[in-house]
């Protein structure tokens, strides 16, 4: 059986030749991300805004009525309702604002969710109520807080592991494209306007974990190769590096495609936004361990000198004794 | 790093295959199958997204438990001082502002009254500190303040006991397998698998279900009431069926009542006059013989029955009532009057809970999203199996058997721990999936390279598992830093995911290392290969 050889030996690919390009397209992409998060903004769901959600499946139909929807709900008085397709084109969420006063009475957000599902299976007996959440706006923002702080403390955390393990240019490069595919993951959410809910910050922390792997892989080899050739010049050692770990990375990619690519077509509608942000995660992540933490430790100038231990006194008089003998 | 003594191999094979039977019984389970009753049957939980059920998050107000130490305090500082030999006489009591402050008629008393007072106070949390703090001002004024380590102490058992009586109500509802669980210093998580409708459970759980029996003052002038204002020594309470008795609130004498708490028994009936749905009520001993005493000291007298700040009915009583057993009337329907019933057994909440989070899932989305990611879950790893075995040969099948067994044992693990399978569990699941084979990949391809530069067999594999542990190592533990921050800061089905992830962070290693590094080694010693196809 001739075995599957998805990247040829002695692959040899300048990839470092192209970092400066490269890195200024990474950075427009961060601006723009950032640019589109600021003036489009996420679409936040009930988890982060508070609120009240509504999940209607029309068993019967093969496309929900949105717009018959939302004249029927706003008929209700209860405000203007945000309705939106999920996962199939026949399942939609409705979103409203909480009643006034249903801080201080639960009834209040309970009569409003009734009001609204009996209106639309009167209208629609095809209709199946799968899910009614209703959350404060004072548990609404707490969520809120604590998701981003589980973010930003993740992408610290990691990174000052990274820096224990390998050294400060490593974690500042490891920070960076963390960084860099946290953004664009965002960007991506506010330019689809996909719902950015509680889900969708640990699709993000999962992908900073995950993407930070081909980091790894990329940064281990290179301090490998920092040891074993210490007069290279860097960039040419950090081609070398990736390129020798180039079959794993596809390798990795593929799989990982694979079994994402099942959960996006297969698996369960209602965590598709889930399963985009991871995949989307992934690939920027193999993408920004190439062309953002490699080419960043050129600029900061990392040395062999770093992982080749010096030589303590004793250790010297072994050698002379050696080398004398 | 090859070599592997038949103690070890033993072992490794006896921790894999344990774990991995662990998941039968799930698998049983979703695949219809009869688990035969004798065999252990730890099972994989099912989380309320998968299972369809009610998510409700309580909040209590601590205020709430402040105000009514205060006003607890004040009675049993009244009732001690006037208990004590020779009485200590006291005026302007007030506790206006967070404290208990009164005046002593006696100046001289000062002593005595704070000797009877401090044995109100009780210890306090772990530095010896008193639950109320007493001060004597201006000579002849004792100012009690509540401290800090008390107000803890006293959310603290509110809290407990709130959540013991949440958990009565709700087993009395005869539902399977709630999760109560308090969080944080001041809310309790409630979840509730396969409840449809969680209306019925909300009504019990906004049921404080605090009954009270206060002596009207029937000096009250009518002309005050309609304006708010409140007699000396009183307190205004609406009715609660305002339909019925009108918006105008009825004046209690504050001090003086009992409370409904000391009950043994509640049941709903039905009144024999009128038939109308009644509550009727037994009480214990200690609580028969209080209402007894109120009942005979105060015959042709109205008195109000109070249910959570609203009077129910204000009935004048006709004879004392000694038998301990009483009954409420107070335009119930067949279904509140079995709920006050429920909430009356299970004992009044300490303090009132909102409701401030909820989260219901019909149980069809659910079963939906199973079988859709148990079949994204097939293909998948199908489809992996297949390539890693076309591209490593041989190496390949090793680490397809490794990622079978670490299916396996990750649902083992989770039924063992008892843990819950969310929905974007699943996705963690299949996750794991397309990341546990990076190991064997990053193992494998360090074989080839090896190969190339030159080395020899054995010593190629032994430098392909040496050399890529390391890098292996640390990705692992950045994922399980993501991971445990998720879990730490996440909330419900987000924890899960994160428990799904460090298990099979976990045992993914195991596998994909430890097991094809058995196994090869062990082919390398039968086959002694001259050449490694990989």
């Amino acid at each position: 059986m001739r075995l599957l050889k998805l990247v040829p030996d002695d692959t040899n690919i300048h990839f470092l030749k192209w970092r400066v390009p490269f890195f200024v397209v990474s950075i427009f992409l961060i601006l723009a991300s950032w640019g589109a998060v600021l003036t489009m903004g996420l679409n936040l769901g009930v988890d982060f805004i508070g609120g009240q959600m509504i999940r209607v499946t029309f068993t019967q139909s093969a496309e929900a009525p949105v717009a018959q929807l939302r004249g029927e709900v706003e008929k209700l008085g209860y405000g203007e309702p945000t309705i939106q397709r999920f996962g199939q084109p026949n399942q939609v969420s409705i979103r409203m604002k909480l009643p006034h006063g249903s801080e201080s009475d639960a009834g209040k957000s309970e009569a409003m969710a009734k009001t609204i599902t009996a209106a639309i299976q009167k209208a629609h007996p095809d209709a199946r109520v799968d899910g009614v959440d209703s959350v404060s706006g004072k548990v609404s923002g707490e969520l809120f807080r604590t998701g981003m702080l589980a973010l930003g403390l993740a992408m610290i955390a990691i990174s000052i592991y990274i820096w224990l393990r390998f050294e400060w240019q490593f974690g500042v490069g490891a920070l960076f494209s963390l960084f860099h595919d946290v953004s664009l993951t965002l960007g991506m959410f506010a330019i689809t306007q996909m719902e950015f809910d509680l889900n969708i910050v640990a699709a993000i922390l999962t992908l900073i974990g995950y993407s930070l792997n081909d980091t790894i892989v990329v940064y281990d080899r290179v301090r490998e190769n920092l040891k074993k050739f210490r007069r290279m010049p860097l960039p040419e050692l950090l081609d070398l590096s990736v390129n020798e770990t180039l079959a794993r990375t596809v390798m990795t990619s593929l799989t990982m495609l694979i079994t994402l690519t099942a959960l996006l077509l297969l698996g369960p509608k209602v965590i598709f936004g889930f399963t985009a942000a991871i995949t989307l995660g992934i690939f920027v992540g193999t993408y920004s361990s190439i062309y953002m933490a490699a080419p960043i430790l050129v600029w900061l100038k990392v040395t062999s000198n770093s992982f080749v231990p010096t030589e303590t006194a004793l250790e010297k008089q072994e050698r002379l004794a050696r080398e004398g003998r | 790093m090859l070599d592997f003594p038949r103690w070890k191999q033993v072992w490794l094979w006896a921790v894999t295959l344990v774990l991995a039977a662990a998941a039968l019984p799930s698998i049983f389970s979703v695949a219809g199958l009869p688990w035969p009753s004798a065999l252990p049957s730890p099972k994989v939980n099912l989380g309320l997204d998968l299972a369809g059920g009610s998510h409700l998050l309580l909040e209590a107000d601590p205020e709430q438990v402040k105000r009514q130490r205060l006003d607890s305090m004040e009675e049993e500082v009244r009732n001690r001082l006037k208990a004590a030999d020779p009485q200590i006489q006291i005026g302007d009591i007030s506790t206006a502002d967070g404290t208990v402050s009164f005046i002593l008629a006696d100046p001289t008393r000062v002593d005595a009254a704070r000797e009877q007072l401090q044995t109100l106070t009780r210890g306090a949390g772990m530095s010896g500190q008193r639950d109320w703090d007493l001060q004597v001002v201006d000579g002849n004024r004792i100012v009690m303040t509540p401290t800090q380590a008390g107000i803890d102490q006293a959310v603290t058992q509110a809290m407990q006991t709130a959540t013991e009586v949440v958990r009565k109500r709700i087993d009395s509802l005869g539902t399977r397998e709630p999760t109560i669980i308090r969080q944080g210093n001041d809310r309790i998580v409630v979840q509730v698998p396969g409840l449809k409708d969680p209306t019925a459970l909300k009504n019990l759980l906004g049921q404080t279900a605090k009954l009270e029996f206060k002596l009207v003052d029937t000096n009250a002038l009518p002309s005050d009431l309609q304006q708010g204002i409140v007699p000396p020594g009183d307190e205004l309470v609406p009715y609660q069926d305002t339909a019925r008795f009108g918006t105008v609130p009825i004046a209690v004498k504050r001090l003086g009542g009992i409370k409904g708490d000391q009950l043994s028994n509640a049941q709903p009936g039905n009144d024999d006059r009128n038939n109308q749905p009644i509550v009727s009520i037994t009480f214990d001993q200690q609580g028969g013989a209080k209402f007894a005493k109120l009942t005979t000291e105060n015959v042709k007298k109205p008195f109000a029955i109070i249910l959570d700040g609203k009077v129910l009915s204000a009935p004048v009583i006709e004879e004392p009532i000694i038998g301990g057993t009483a009954r409420i009337s107070g335009s119930f329907t067949a279904e509140s009057a079995n709920q006050l019933a429920i909430a009356l057994r299970s004992g009044a909440l300490p303090v009132d809970l909102k409701v401030v989070e909820e989260r219901s899932v019909g149980p069809d989305l659910g079963a939906d999203s199973i079988h859709k990611g148990m079949v994204a879950m097939g293909v998948g790893t199908l489809a992996v199996v297949l390539l890693i075995f076309f591209t490593y040969g041989r190496f390949g099948a090793y680490a397809d058997l490794a990622l079978v067994f670490n299916v396996m044992m990750i649902l083992g693990v989770m039924a063992i721990l008892g843990t819950t399978l969310t929905l974007p569990g699943i996705a963690g699941f299949v996750l794991t999936i397309g990341a546990a084979v990076d190991a064997n990949v990053l193992i494998n391809e360090r074989i080839r390279e090896e190969r190339k530069r030159g080395r020899r067999v054995v010593q190629a594999v032994e430098f392909g598992y040496k050399e890529a542990s390391r890098a292996i190592f640390d990705a692992n533990i950045t994922n399980i830093i993501a991971a445990a921050l998720m879990f730490i800061f996440g909330s419900g089905p987000v924890k899960g995911f994160a428990v799904v992830l460090v298990i099979g962070i976990v045992t993914s290693v195991f596998t994909a290392v430890t097991l094809t590094r058995m196994w090869v080694a062990g082919w390398l010693r039968r086959a002694r290969p001259q050449d490694l196809h990989i």
